[in-house]
């Protein structure tokens, strides 16, 4: 039995030899269909590894009061585009009458450059915050020498700062960062940490944060920039209720009449995750179909050069049934054959999607990759297509009446 | 008795119109006959070449083949029989273009599922035995007529057939070629072999030791050769 399979696929080998191009041609729909998946899929992977970076740092826990919403919700921007910023004095606001927030942390940020002596790095983020502004937004969470700022940096509005890895590297090739002063914009602050490593998420480098008191950043920057207010909540069961109250509090500290639509948004991670769930889901449907289709489209071009095949050699069936060929020699056959001509398919795909993958993750901050389990899916794809379509082609020609085959010229 | 045909008959319905290609055809051939079935075209000679080799079932009739009624038999076991009890030449040799002799002859042992070893030896053999043995290599389309008849010879033999069923076998061949293939078969009678021949031509019917005639799908006349009579008398 096994051995006739071999001698199937054998068989099957040589009639594809015997007519290359066609069998390209043939597996173009399949190849496509394949790289489509596949690729489709590998660049899922990618944005979710890369999404899961991103995000990581925002805790379930906390709510961010911003000027515009995260995710756009139903508004055009130039309906929100004129909104007035948000102060450090509606943040002192939230500080003084939240009740239930445990921590309330001001975030200001601004793309800037870091020099020292001949070093010099651009577009690093800076950010004013205060001591608890460390892993309660995007990036590192932990530091990796030194401290993070105090409360008595925050409060005397020290010049000092909490430089990411890359700005590390990059200032101090050979001593160490602690104790040194470096420029960030035109100011001169002194260096008192420097944050773990943390990669880039989706075009985001992490290592090139500063964090400064925010204090020191309204030195430095001015006074004109909209503030984010992260809040963390005490009881995370409480967090619509947390909402109701900042939202309320916010109101009042930028003295919104009643009947005035609210001016700013209350942002969290769930947002975020629901938005990029959306796209995702539209990526996933679009994989599907557009494979699907193509897998169909190649399905039924490989029915059709089976069925070609069939007609093609109707003399050979002949031949091999009047020799003792039972139907499930033919049978075995052809399918074997369709199922040959499918894998030379997937196995072209596969190694389009890979290359394409690997396009992308070089040329794109996406990182795509993929895995093994491709070829399972691979295997998959073999089987069912080959076999579906190949089943009507192969058993017409297993029931050809042997007479009739022989003498088909 | 090989084989013993009763009452066979071959309807063939056209919708319209029944064609009878056999009318109650009675035939018993023995082990080790030469038998060649004449008849001019539309006798109904094919129809019972089909039958005989198990390529098709009578409408009506019995067939038995090594005292096995093959007439009630479905598909898969007709492929079996002809796989392991009958042996083909067909007058276009009925090679398979793209493989080469060797391959050719192997086939009828891939489908009774010999090992590759016991395949490549016995279809080596066979080939030797038809004066090849030094063109196993070749592709039929490199091969002349002579030789890929010799190839279809060794291909029908390999299995050891109970039949050799030949139809035809000079009739793509000029006749010098022809003798060549005639002797080959008478050959092959003599180590044992039982061959039915089927032709149009008296000069190739007469290799054989009996003749039976064929006229609309009935047997018209059966007699035994000279060549019979000689063996009859040796």
């Amino acid at each position: 039995m096994i051995r006739n399979i071999f001698e199937s696929a054998k068989i099957a080998l040589q009639a594809l030899w015997a007519h290359k191009l066609r069998s390209i041609l043939t597996t173009l729909g399949i190849m496509i269909g394949v790289m489509t998946v596949v690729g489709i899929f590998s660049i899922i992977q990618g944005l979710n590894s890369g999404f899961i970076d991103l995000i990581s740092g925002l805790g379930s826990d906390v709510l961010y009061i911003d000027r515009y919403s995260w995710v756009m919700e139903g508004q055009e921007w130039w309906e929100v585009r004129g909104r007035q910023r948000i102060t450090l004095d509606q943040y002192q606001y939230i500080q003084n009458h939240s009740r239930l927030a445990s921590l309330v942390i001001p975030q200001v940020g601004t793309g800037s450059s870091v020099s020292r002596r001949e070093h010099s790095l651009e577009g690093v983020q800076v950010i004013g915050t205060n001591e608890h502004g460390l892993g309660t937004g995007f990036g590192p969470q932990n530091i990796e020498e030194g401290r993070f700022l105090s409360p008595i940096d925050v409060e005397r509005r020290r010049m000092v700062a909490v430089i990411g890895e890359r700005i590390a590297e990059t200032l101090f090739p050979d001593i160490d960062p602690l104790g040194e002063r470096i420029t960030v914009g035109r100011d001169r602050f002194l260096v008192i940490g420097v944050l773990e490593h943390q990669g880039n998420a989706l075009g985001n480098d992490f290592d090139t944060n500063v964090y400064i008191p925010y204090g020191a950043f309204l030195k430095a920057f001015g006074a004109w920039r909209s503030y984010t207010i992260a809040v963390k909540v005490r009881d995370p069961e409480q967090m619509e209720d947390a909402r109701i109250e900042l939202t309320g509090l916010m109101r009042t500290a930028r003295r919104l009449k009643p009947r005035e639509e609210k001016d700013f948004a209350i942002n969290n991670q769930e947002m975020l995750l629901n938005f990029y769930n959306n796209i995702t889901r539209g990526l996933w449907a679009a994989a599907i179909g557009i494979g699907g289709i193509s897998l169909l489209v190649g399905g039924i071009g490989i029915m059709n050069i089976m069925l070609v095949s069939v007609t093609e050699r109707t003399k050979e069936i002949g031949i091999r049934k009047a020799l003792g060929a039972a139907r499930w020699h033919v049978m075995t056959q052809f399918l074997i054959e369709s199922m040959t001509v499918c894998s030379l398919g997937v196995i072209i795909g596969m190694g389009l999607a890979a290359a394409l993958a690997v396009g992308i993750d070089n040329a794109t901050p996406l990182p795509t990759s993929i895995s093994l389990s491709w070829a399972g899916l691979g295997i998959g794809f073999v089987v069912v297509i080959g076999v579906i379509f190949g089943l009507w082609p192969a058993n017409r020609a297993a029931k050809l009446n042997p007479i009739d085959a022989l003498r088909y010229e | 008795m090989l084989i013993e045909l009763t009452e066979i008959s071959k309807t063939y319905d056209l919708g319209k119109e029944k064609v009878h290609a056999l009318r109650g055809i009675d035939l018993s051939i023995q082990r080790n006959e030469y038998i060649a079935i004449m008849g001019p075209s539309g006798s109904g000679k094919s129809t019972l070449m089909n039958i005989i080799g198990c390529l098709d079932v009578p409408t009506e009739g019995a067939y038995n083949l090594e005292d096995v009624s093959v007439h009630s038999m479905t598909d898969n076991q007709l492929a079996a029989i002809r796989n392991k009890k009958i042996g083909f030449v067909f007058q276009t040799f009925n090679l398979l273009p793209r493989a080469n002799a060797l391959h050719n002859v192997e086939l009828p042992l891939i489908y009774s599922g010999l090992s590759k070893r016991e395949r490549r030896e016995m279809a080596e053999y066979s080939l030797v035995s038809v004066g090849l043995g030094d063109r196993m290599k070749h592709k039929p389309a490199e091969l002349s007529g002579g030789q890929r008849q010799r190839v279809a010879i060794a291909r029908a033999l390999v299995n050891n057939p109970s039949i050799l069923l030949a139809d035809e076998p000079t009739g793509n061949l000029d006749s010098e070629t022809g003798r060549e293939i005639m002797s080959l078969l008478t050959k092959l009678h003599e180590h044992g072999n039982t061959i039915i021949l089927v032709t149009h031509e008296r000069e190739v019917a007469e290799h054989a030791n009996r003749v039976v005639h064929i006229l609309d799908g009935m047997i018209n006349e059966d007699t035994i050769t000279r060549n019979g009579m000689k063996a009859a008398e040796a």
